[in-house]
């Protein structure tokens, strides 16, 4: 289960700004979405091993070649502003 | 973890809060009328940010090339688009596998990448990829070497926690302003973003400033001799932080810790330590408390200053990559590495004291910067005598390549000819001042020693005969110096020694000599 203050804590550390309703539907959602995968829980794991990946692969690495990307200015006009050569991005309000 | 820029930010939020703070001069100890005064240690940790010296970025094909125009190494893997996929250079597991291998680690036989997520326009993804809970490798040591009033050697084991892999974020640019605080907005490169860093922890073993500078050399001139970073502090390859608390000495917990930042050389890192304790101990003793912080070395004021940080904004949720597979060292491979790994400083510290009998100084400097000391052993291996090659080396040779900006690889003097300049004094075909004066000439043309002297005629001339005969016409030739001499003036011998070597183009053997001219003035 999640309570509210979780739920004020996650949304500020996603920098998003709730309203009052909006704690409160969100607090019932998310926990809702957990007792769905609260499911999970039923399951027998003793003798599987713990794994944050469905497929069983390792070691994918690829050789030190350069290939330079051909198109910085696509990226470039990707972003909601630039300015010259840099990307441009609003006043940074705090270090951290 | 955090970027270099990050840093500087911070270092304006500093500047300011700064300038509302009570400026209190702590540099000088305080004056405390207890009897007896409380003996302090501190304790000291370095986390050291390393750029590994790669080709192309950690997980796409991207340049790391330093100082290119803004946004040119970028692409859609290192911008963070959406549905990319980063795949690990392989380049850079062998140099942090070499790297933990040479901290004397152990390698993890699996490992894998973490999200490290904290919002900040220096990564256009919104997290860093870097190794949390399983990292490459761990439980390491490295060794330092000190030396005593005495100049005796003091060597101690410094632990390492861990090392693990890490993408560096982008630079900043503040517009409208130098700082971050009356900025009105900023410009981003992310050049740098993607760029492979390996982060290097260590135990907490280190006991003073001096201590931690020499742990940072050590670490520097270990990943330089293995050849994956070129640990350049200036363009911020090798960047470190320090963790420091002080305690009464004898007390087993630790005191409240700080984090100190922003330190561009070993000499600030030395010296931001040394005004951290002082002003630690002074906050104990007059009573107040040390708050857990993050402080930022100011070069201009020689302080460190504190840097707030928001409480409980910094939750960094890691989570494993889901893009980025596992990583499983085998042993084979792993054995493959180590086997590849050159002899390291420490090792060829303790093997040219032992094997060639040099001193702990002597094998210090030689083996400082990996080229010397492979110049030293080529010259060793021509059959050098290895104290003469390290006076020539440490001596005149050092100041040569000081005085026109060289590295020892760019000289013409190759260590064969040196080990033959060096046998020719030892074989008396050649005084060392003769030595000395061909030199130069050697070092910007190369070429044989033994040559160069055959060449210009300037063997010694150790044949008692040749000598007496001008000793004679030396001594007829000034009557006045020699009566002086024999009334008790005996340091003209230094002026007749002159004359002799005057006449033979400093040719003579000047021990002979000395003999020769004692034996005729006192006759």
């Amino acid at each position: 289960m999640i309570d509210r203050e979780q739920v004020r804590k996650v949304a500020h550390l996603a920098r998003l700004e709730l309203q009052a309703h909006e704690e409160e539907q969100f607090t019932t959602q998310l926990g809702s979405i957990l007792d769905y995968f609260e499911q999970l829980s039923e399951l027998d794991v003793t003798d599987v091993e713990p794994t944050a990946r469905a497929i069983d692969v390792s070691n994918v690495t690829r050789p030190d070649n350069l290939q330079p990307f051909s198109d910085r200015e696509a990226i470039l006009k990707g972003a909601p502003e630039q300015e010259g050569d840099f990307f441009k991005v609003p006043k940074i309000l705090n270090a951290e | 973890m955090r970027s270099h820029f990050r840093e500087l930010i911070a270092q304006d939020r500093a500047k300011i809060e700064a300038k509302w703070l009570p400026s209190r001069n702590l540099s000088k100890p305080m004056t405390i009328a207890a009897p007896v005064k409380t003996q302090y240690e501190a304790v000291i940790g370095l986390e050291t940010h390393c750029q590994l010296k790669t080709n192309t970025k950690v997980f796409c094909n991207c340049s790391t090339e330093f100082g290119t125009v803004p946004n040119t190494n970028v692409c859609p893997i290192c911008m963070g688009m959406p549905g990319v996929l980063p795949v690990l250079n392989q380049k850079v597991l062998e140099y942090a596998v070499k790297a933990g291998l040479a901290l004397n680690s152990q390698i993890a036989p699996f490992s894998k990448f973490d999200r490290k997520q904290y919002f900040y326009p220096d990564l256009p993804k919104n997290y860093q990829i870097s190794q949390y809970d399983l990292p490459i490798a761990e439980h390491g040591w490295l060794e330092i070497e000190l030396v005593d009033d005495q100049g005796n050697p003091i060597r101690k084991r410094i632990g390492i926690t861990r090392l693990h892999m890490e993408e560096d974020a982008g630079k900043l640019v503040h517009a409208g302003s130098d700082r971050l605080s009356g900025s009105t907005y900023s410009l981003v490169d992310y050049n740098r973003t993607g760029v492979p860093l390996v982060e290097i922890v260590s135990e907490p073993d280190l006991r003073s400033g001096q201590e931690a500078a020499e742990y940072a050399q050590e670490l520097r001139r270990i990943l330089l001799y293995l050849g994956v970073s070129d640990g350049n502090m200036q363009e911020g390859s090798l960047r470190c932080d320090v963790n420091i608390s002080v305690r009464p000495v004898g007390q087993a917990e630790f005191g409240t810790k700080v984090e100190i930042k922003n330190m561009n050389s070993f000499n600030a890192i030395q010296r931001a330590i040394e005004y951290e304790i002082e002003r630690q101990i002074a906050a104990i003793e007059t009573g107040d408390h040390i708050v857990m912080e993050t402080r930022l070395w100011e070069e201009g004021s020689q302080r460190t200053i504190s840097m707030r940080v928001k409480e409980g904004s910094s939750d960094y949720r890691y989570f494993p990559e889901p893009d980025l597979a596992p990583i499983e060292v085998s042993t084979e491979q792993v054995n493959q590495w180590r086997s590849e790994l050159p002899e390291l400083p420490a090792q060829k510290r303790h093997r040219y004291e032992t094997d060639h009998g040099l001193s702990a100084y002597d094998a210090r400097v030689l083996t400082d910067d990996r080229s010397v000391a492979e110049y030293f052993e080529a010259a060793i291996a021509a059959n050098a005598n290895a104290k003469q090659a390290a006076n020539w080396i440490m001596g005149d040779i050092a100041g040569y390549l000081n005085t026109n900006k060289l590295s020892i690889t760019e000289i013409a003097l190759k260590p064969n000819s040196l080990a033959e300049l060096i046998a020719l004094i030892q074989d008396g075909t050649i005084s060392g001042k003769i030595a000395k004066d061909i030199l130069p000439e050697l070092l910007t043309s190369g070429g044989s020693a033994k040559e160069l002297v055959e060449r210009k005629g300037l063997i010694q001339i150790s044949d008692t005969g040749a000598l007496e005969a001008i000793i004679e016409q030396v001594v007829t030739a000034n009557p006045k110096e020699l009566e002086q001499y024999r009334n008790g003036k005996t340091k003209l011998i230094g002026f007749f020694v002159g004359q002799v070597l005057k006449q033979t183009g400093g040719r003579a053997d000047p021990k002979l000599t000395n003999q020769l001219l004692v034996k005729k003035l006192n006759n």
